[in-house]
């Protein structure tokens, strides 16, 4: 490597490192606002806290109180690791099936749940609301339906999309060992779909616990998730609590922080493949 | 495994067939039908025939605003997010230290919620236009860009991690031969990089275009339509013709089968154009 490159690689980097520095620093501003009185915020949100605006935990201990943060998390936690749960159990086997079993039953169902992934929510919103409503779905558990419902399209595309390039032998195999079809695709199709059960449960993760309309809508009413909870901190016309509102910002972001930190070579992956396959 | 006995399918297939059905498949047929209605409930419906249709666009200019709005920001924002994710994976695949920590970092706002990211940035650019004395609800054009800037934010990262697959999976023997044949970078990135990564482009155009119409978490948040409904995307004003008008639900339903057909045709323009590209090439 010659001195020229040399220069030119140390330019790319000193610029990457200024656009992270850009990227993280709407973060840094909201944590460091958190700290200040309610009302330093709105006025001057880059100036550092000092003796006269830092207030420590009081933004929190409020912004907690007011929203039921605690709670919040447990619905939001709850909804989300049932329903990917629910979703990639069924929708592999939804998938499996119809990609095996050739018959027009099976097309018009794949075609129907393709076509559901370019409909926009607006418009079964309302209607899926009362649908809900009438069938007392709108609780914790039942919106797993809904969501297994919603989730379908795009997790049934990605199984399928994945099991045509399985060869069936194996499966053929078993069943002429004496394997039904529950036991073939319990003990031999479900542990080689491992690696798409990450795309799959990755991306409803990332949709599911973000989403605010759908459990607004369906729940909102008597269940806070995060999403709900941030957004019932704006209120009607009064005055909001902007102290409140960092605090939450931070504790809605730490959770994603997490499990970013934690799972993070599967979720870029996953992001990868999904967005090649959709 | 070609057949497979009745009581075997339906085990496969019932349950989520069940909770497609509830969830989406019906709802989306009465969706259709109220359309045509008027309702408050589903079960008060009087059928008016197209007069929904009619009062969406001349009863006032909102859903005509709208659509202007959403067209212009869904062409800024995918030529933005598109020029600035390929120009962050050209980086991050050159060799240079510490990509993976630049790959994590710019990737991460793609995990934070439309509702989480709108309040950051309101406040981000509040505190902006403080110093000018004005703030996001003085103008349209603020709250335009707004979402143009947090729309890249938050989406650059994921188009990023396509665009790096992409060019990662261009051949490294047309780099060399390239080069041995006097190639400069910018010939380079010319003839071999952008016409090898065009699958790559159509996947993410694709994305956003989708993403940028569909928004509506990030509207909500960042301007909820202020100021006077001038920065309500589609999805807003069709959220807002539903749940803030009394007896205006069967014109909110109109609007959203408008919506639909709207994003049915990009989708369909989209699947043309990328068929005939791969017809070609």
């Amino acid at each position: 490597m010659n001195i020229k490159s040399k220069l030119q690689d140390n330019g790319i980097f000193v610029f990457l490192f200024i656009l992270a520095v850009l990227y993280i620093f709407p973060i840094l501003v909201i944590l460091m606002n958190s700290f200040k009185g309610r009302f330093f915020i709105s006025d001057t949100p880059f100036a550092l806290p000092d003796a006269q605006t830092f207030v420590a935990l009081k933004n929190y201990v409020s912004g907690v109180a007011k929203t039921g943060f605690f709670p919040a998390f447990g619905y939001s936690l709850f909804i989300t690791v049932f329903s990917v749960a629910a979703i990639v159990l069924f929708t592999s086997m939804m998938a499996w099936c119809i990609t095996r079993v050739k018959s027009k039953i099976s097309s018009l169902l794949y075609y129907l749940l393709v076509f559901s992934m370019i409909v926009p929510f607006q418009m079964v919103m309302f209607t899926m609301s009362k649908m809900a409503n009438i069938l007392r779905l709108d609780n914790p558990i039942g919106i797993i339906v809904i969501y297994l419902g919603f989730g379908a399209g795009l997790s049934v595309f990605i199984f399928s999309g994945f099991i045509k390039t399985v060869p069936r032998e194996i499966e053929e195999a078993a069943t002429i060992d004496g394997c039904n079809p529950i036991q073939t695709f319990f003990l031999i199709v479900f542990p080689m779909l491992q690696p798409v059960f990450i795309t799959v449960a990755i991306l409803n993760t990332m949709w599911i616990w973000n989403d605010y309309l759908l459990p607004y809508l369906v729940i909102g009413s008597n269940y806070r998730t995060i999403p709900i909870a941030v957004q019932y901190l704006q209120g009607g016309y009064g005055s909001k609590d902007m102290g409140a509102m960092m605090a939450m910002l931070v504790l809605a972001i730490i959770p994603i922080v997490i499990f970013y930190l934690t799972c993070q070579k599967y979720i870029i992956k996953g992001v990868a493949a999904g967005a090649v396959k959709g | 495994m070609q057949t497979m006995p009745k009581r075997y399918y339906a085990f496969f297939t019932v349950p989520t067939t069940i909770a497609f059905i509830i969830s989406f498949f019906i709802p989306f047929l009465l969706g259709i039908y109220f359309s045509f209605t008027e309702f408050t409930t589903v079960t008060n419906s009087r059928w008016v025939g197209v007069s929904n249709y009619i009062r969406a666009f001349a009863e006032d200019r909102d859903f005509i605003n709208a659509t202007i709005f959403t067209a212009k920001f869904a062409v800024v924002s995918v030529v933005l997010i598109n020029l600035f994710a390929f120009l962050f994976a050209l980086l991050l695949t050159q060799k240079i230290r510490g990509t993976n920590v630049f790959r994590t970092i710019f990737f991460m706002p793609n995990l934070i919620g439309g509702i989480v990211l709108g309040y950051i940035w309101q406040l981000i650019i509040n505190g902006i236009l403080y110093r000018f004395g004005v703030d996001l609800t003085y103008s349209a054009d603020y709250g335009f860009w707004g979402l143009v800037v947090l729309m890249n934010w938050q989406m650059v990262g994921y188009m990023m991690i396509i665009y790096i697959a992409g060019i990662q999976s261009i051949p490294i023997e047309l780099y060399e031969a390239a080069k041995i044949d006097g190639a400069n970078a910018w010939q380079i990135l010319k003839s071999i990089t952008v016409p090898l990564v065009m699958p790559a482009v159509t996947i993410c155009t694709f994305l956003t275009v989708t993403n940028s119409f569909k928004l509506f978490d990030q509207n909500l948040a960042l301007t909820a339509g202020a100021p006077a409904k001038k920065t309500a995307m589609l999805a807003l004003d069709i959220f807002n013709t539903f749940y803030g008008r009394n007896g205006y639900e069967g014109v909110g339903q109109a609007k959203a089968v408008v919506f639909f057909l709207f994003v049915g045709l990009i989708v369909l323009m989209q699947l043309y154009i990328s068929r005939r590209r791969e017809f070609e090439a």
